[in-house]
């Protein structure tokens, strides 16, 4: 309980550092951004509107910076995150609310998925070392090292087209109207096999590496040799001692390494125009709309943590050390 | 993109292979450097990386074609003019891939020695010195190291308008760090444990004595595959900023020729060659900085090391496989009596079952 | 004496070809039903190489290159372990001979209770005892070595090493082997907890009468607790004879100076002499008896030829063995 106090404070120093950081960012655009946005919007922003841009970016000269830090924290207390410039006047946090669905169902199942396949095949190549599995350490390591979205490119290149199965971009077909329904449903399935595949395939050789190499190091552990000399089935050995024992550390890696493999799939997002975090982020970008991309980066490191958050959950429930004493 | 797993176990303290550093004799560590070049995975990716290393420095030197040279060949395939094809404005793309070899490489080698610096001065500093120092440090490594490092990366570098390939390697440096400090840190902490570095403090020696002679001759090759582990994804977030089209306009590089392909629509004109050549470029280079860290995984936790033979004939022709568990057996002699039966009463049920 | 376990001509190797290095050269030795046979030597001379290669736990790279290990089960006819299929060696493992391991500290599975690790071993070779019977037995066996059974639910990090040291024994016991091989089961442990998990030992040992390879450094433990004791050098067995027979007149050089370099218990002090230089490396194993780099007694044919290990000739030859050039044997054992 202690370990899982400790680690809940620990994400919410994070969430802290992240939230702080991200005050910070609009505060380093060189020039006066809001100007700019004034001029485009000729006459079409409120005066109100435009003072909450001069608090978002800091220009606001009134007041120090502390008092700025205050106000920024209570407009995040309100869900305020700004008016996105792309989609003025719409608020980012109702864009970010449109896009963040799409994002954790594809990212968040695939990568799971993706996990524990790997892991799966991690524990077979380990455990029959040697044999022609360890052939296959190669292949996978040359496609570890494909970034993501040049994967998605050559996929959409060679799987899509006019007859393909495959949509080549898009969340869902445009003739139907986002809803929890029979047309809806398997056509948005059908729009996210593809990037799915594309994430599977270029994330699952890390952890098929990272499971082998921990099975490898624990089969020399003493209590691998005990339970073979005990007589235990093979099965047993591989997965209740070897297999169970080598996953903890693959966890704490996974947990790890969510903050790099977000990265890799925004782009899938983009390349594939899939309406999720990545995809309007692209268009923030283009379009220089700050509010936006604080919001999404913000979100982005939440979503993270709190991902962080259920893996130590796992972890704690598979290793007993870490359990109260008892 | 690239989660440097490999290096998991380091990670976590008493757990991975890495938990102790088995080259702790300098006179064998000598003997072992030459071992580790005859590792096959370490040659092969030296070659390749120099390779890569050879094309950064003359590549600008060689193009065939001026990079960014329009021409009336547009949207060409490959052919003996132009090995990769041309572009949509007939720009030649072998070209382009040569010439954009030298900031994909430099930035990758100088983010990567920037984060290298600062996580053998964070890691080391918190491992070693321990106490309220190490919570402080570590917590910020654990705070880098959660919050997403590319959307982080993104954002200041479109903040930054045309950043430069320098600018660029700076924010890449500064934010990946965090991976390497705290591998850095669980393996100090193991080392400063062990009787010698104890003996060493015990007799007063001077800190930056114990860290510069007892200790980073030991965290060698950990530094190096945390260095290698970072080249890799610098060179993987250049080519992202670039094909986000967020870095200077100005210079090419493999991700500049992904963004315009893109943007062209390479793909719907069925340019392939327009995206292919980057895309390889990019792999083979990850592939071959990745087999160097295999091969120092292997050579700082030999556990991991390939079986290498692992097929044994025994003396009466068969084969075995060597294996955890089952000791192979080359030649019993058998006689009579190895033949004979067990006594079904003397046996487990499971023994009984195997005899039948 | 009725013999339990033949070891004959074993060799044990570790890696193939031109770099093998071997471990375990010829040895045989005889454990018979019932006794305590101690194995001594210095750290490296191949003891538990010896022990896990005769159930065949050596771990890659090590290969067994010959020999016969023989089992002569309590009814039935004997037979050699080494060519026992998968199936059946698995079989074999724990019901007939169970090893308590060196340094058994790490010898349980970190993740699993104790309850697991004492009940999986009984399912595995017995899979129709009911779970109620099987937690039972366990409860027994941990009573039997001394600790609570509600200790049952503990994991390992749980218990303090001589409890974790005496669930690996009472693991070891569970299935009421034949033979139970000790390697270092007490190194780890302060000196009056050694001498108590021993006491143990040997008290069950008389009750269920089961046979001991009893594997330490500790050369006073051994005399102590051991009918028989064996001394290995460089891979061979180099001297075998009963505990007070080698305590109080070793014939080998080597015998003479490991026991010289341990305080005696009882009786008069013995001069503490050690023995001069290390041991040998198994790669360049020095020509003749290997031994005679550091023998103070060697003389013309040490360096050029093998001592066989055979009967000396000597009143109580009959009883004991020993691979030196000062004792002429007239037959090899084996
Ligand atoms: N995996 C291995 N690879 C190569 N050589 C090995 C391996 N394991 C053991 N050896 C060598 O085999 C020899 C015998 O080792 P073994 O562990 O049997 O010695 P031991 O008598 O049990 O020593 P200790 O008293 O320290 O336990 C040693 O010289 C050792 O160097
Ligand atoms: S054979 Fe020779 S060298 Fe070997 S122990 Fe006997 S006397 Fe010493
Ligand atoms: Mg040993």
């Amino acid at each position: 309980m202690k370990y899982f106090l400790q680690r809940i404070a620990f994400y919410l120093f994070t969430a802290w550092a992240a939230i702080t950081l991200n005050f910070f960012i609009p505060r380093l655009v060189p020039g006066d951004p809001v100007q700019s946005l004034i001029a485009k919007f000729r006459g079409q922003l409120s005066t109100e509107a435009i003072n909450s841009l001069y608090v978002l970016f800091g220009l606001d000269d009134n007041k120090g910076l502390w008092a700025q830090y205050v106000d920024y924290w209570k407009q995040l207390f309100q869900g305020d995150l700004g008016l996105s410039f792309t989609f003025f006047p719409s608020p980012v946090a109702d864009i970010i609310g449109d896009a963040l669905p799409w994002t954790v169902l594809l990212v968040g199942i695939t990568t799971v998925i993706s996990f524990l396949i790997g892991t799966g095949l991690g524990v077979f190549a380990g455990w029959r070392r040697g044999s022609w599995t360890d052939g296959l350490l190669p292949v996978t390591t040359f496609f570890s090292s494909v970034p993501y979205f040049w994967l998605g490119i050559i996929a959409i290149y060679l799987l899509t087209g006019p007859d393909s199965f495959f949509p080549s971009s898009g969340g869902f077909d445009s003739s139907l109207v986002p809803a929890w329904d029979q047309y809806f449903i398997p056509s948005a399935l059908q729009h996210s096999l593809l990037p799915a595949l594309t994430i599977l395939i270029s994330s699952v050789s890390g952890w098929i590496l990272s499971m082998r190499n921990m099975m490898v190091t624990v089969s020399s552990e003493d209590y691998i040799t005990v339970a073979h000399a005990k007589g235990l089935s093979e099965r047993r050995v591989a997965v209740s001692y070897a297999a169970r024992n080598a996953l903890l550390p693959n966890i704490s890696g996974f947990a790890l390494s969510l903050g790099f493999i977000v990265g890799g799939t925004l782009l899938v997002e983009i390349v594939f125009s899939y309406p999720g975090l990545g995809f309007i982020l692209l268009q923030a970008l283009g379009a220089k709309d700050y509010p936006l991309m604080q919001g999404i980066f913000l979100v982005i490191t939440i979503s993270v943590l709190v991902a962080n958050l259920l893996a130590d959950l796992a972890y704690l429930l598979l290793d007993p050390r870490t359990r109260k004493e008892g | 993109m690239t989660i440097p797993t490999s290096s998991t176990a380091q990670v976590i303290p008493g757990q991975g292979a890495m938990a102790a550093p088995e080259a702790a004799k300098p006179a064998k560590a000598k003997r072992q450097r030459f071992l580790f070049l005859k590792n096959k995975k370490a040659a092969f990716g030296l070659i390749i990386l120099g390779l890569y290393v050879l094309f950064a420095i003359i590549g600008p030197w060689i193009t065939p074609y001026d990079p960014d040279a329009r021409s009336n060949d547009l949207v060409q395939p490959p052919s003996a003019d132009h090995w990769f094809g041309t572009t949509h404005l007939g720009q030649d793309v072998f070209s382009q891939v040569l010439d954009g070899t030298r900031p994909v490489v430099f930035v990758g080698f100088l983010a990567g020695t920037i984060a290298t610096v600062l996580s053998v001065i964070i890691g080391i500093t918190a491992g070693y010195l321990g106490g309220k120092t190490d919570d402080t440090l570590s917590a910020l490594s654990n705070v880098f190291l959660v919050i997403p490092a590319i959307p982080l990366m993104i954002i200041i570098t479109s903040i930054l308008d045309n950043a430069s390939n320098l600018l660029i390697a700076l924010i890449i440096g500064l934010t990946s760090w965090s991976w390497n400090a705290r591998v850095l840190r669980a393996q100090t902490l193991s080392l400063r444990r062990r009787d010698y570095i104890e003996a060493s403090r015990a007799t007063g020696e001077k800190t930056w004595r114990i860290i510069g002679f007892e200790l980073l001759p030991n965290l060698t090759a950990v530094i190096a595959s945390g260095f290698i582990g970072t080249v890799i994804f610098a060179v993987l977030s250049l080519i992202t900023l670039a094909f986000i089209g967020i870095v200077s306009a100005a210079g090419w590089n493999w991700g500049t020729i992904l963004f315009w392909a893109q943007g062209q629509q390479a793909l719907a004109q069925g340019a392939w060659w327009w995206f292919v050549p980057a895309g390889l470029a990019i792999a083979f280079l990850g592939t071959a900085l990745s087999l160097i860290n295999f091969a120092i995984d292997e050579f700082v936790s030999p556990r991991l090391r390939s079986a290498g033979k692992t097929k044994l004939k025994t003396a009466s022709g068969g084969t075995v496989r060597m294996r955890i568990g089952f000791t192979p057996v080359l030649s019993n002699s058998p006689e009579p009596h190895t033949r004979a039966q067990i006594h079904p009463d003397a046996m487990t049920p499971v023994a009984r079952e195997a005899t039948k | 004496m009725e013999p339990v376990l033949e070891i004959r001509n074993l060799n044990v190797e570790y890696g193939l070809g031109d770099r093998a290095v071997r471990a375990v050269r010829d040895v045989n030795l005889t454990l018979h039903r019932g006794e305590v046979l101690g194995l001594a030597g210095e750290s490296g001379s191949g003891k538990s190489t010896l022990a896990y290669g005769l159930t065949r736990l050596l771990a890659p790279p090590g290969v067994i290159t010959g020999g016969e290990v023989i089992y002569h089960p309590e009814k039935g006819d004997p037979y050699d372990v080494l060519g026992l299929s998968d199936k059946a060696l698995r079989a074999f493992r724990w019901a007939e001979t169970a090893i308590v391991f060196q340094g058994a500290m790490n010898s349980l599975n970190p993740v699993h209770k104790i309850s697991t690790q004492l009940t999986d071993v009984l399912k595995a070779h017995d899979p129709n005892m009911s779970e109620h019977s099987r937690n039972a037995r366990a409860r027994e066996m941990l009573k039997l070595v001394g600790i609570s059974p509600d200790r049952m639910d503990a994991y390992p990090h749980q218990l303090s090493g001589g409890m974790r040291q005496r669930v690996m024994i009472g693991m070891a016991l569970i299935l009421q082997p034949q033979v139970v091989i000790m390697d270092e089961p007490t190194t780890a442990l302060d000196v009056v907890m050694q001498r108590q998990i021993l006491g143990q030992l040997i008290e069950l040992r008389e009750r269920l009468g089961f046979s001991v390879i009893f594997i330490t450094h500790d050369l006073s433990l051994l005399v102590e607790f051991s009918n028989r004791i064996a001394i290995m050098y460089g891979g061979r067995i180099v001297e075998e004879a009963p505990a007070s027979t080698i305590y109080r007149d070793a014939l080998h050089p080597y015998s003479k100076g490991l026991l010289s370099s341990f305080p005696a218990l009882r009786g008069p002090r013995r001069e503490l002499a050690g023995i001069p230089g290390s041991p040998p490396d198994l790669a360049g194993m020095p020509t003749g008896c290997s031994f005679h780099p550091r023998c103070p007694k060697a003389f013309e044919p040490c360096s050029t030829h093998i001592p066989v290990l055979g009967r000396p000739d000597s009143p109580d030859g009959a009883a004991r063995s020993v691979a030196c050039w000062l004792h002429p044997t007239e037959q090899p054992v084996g």
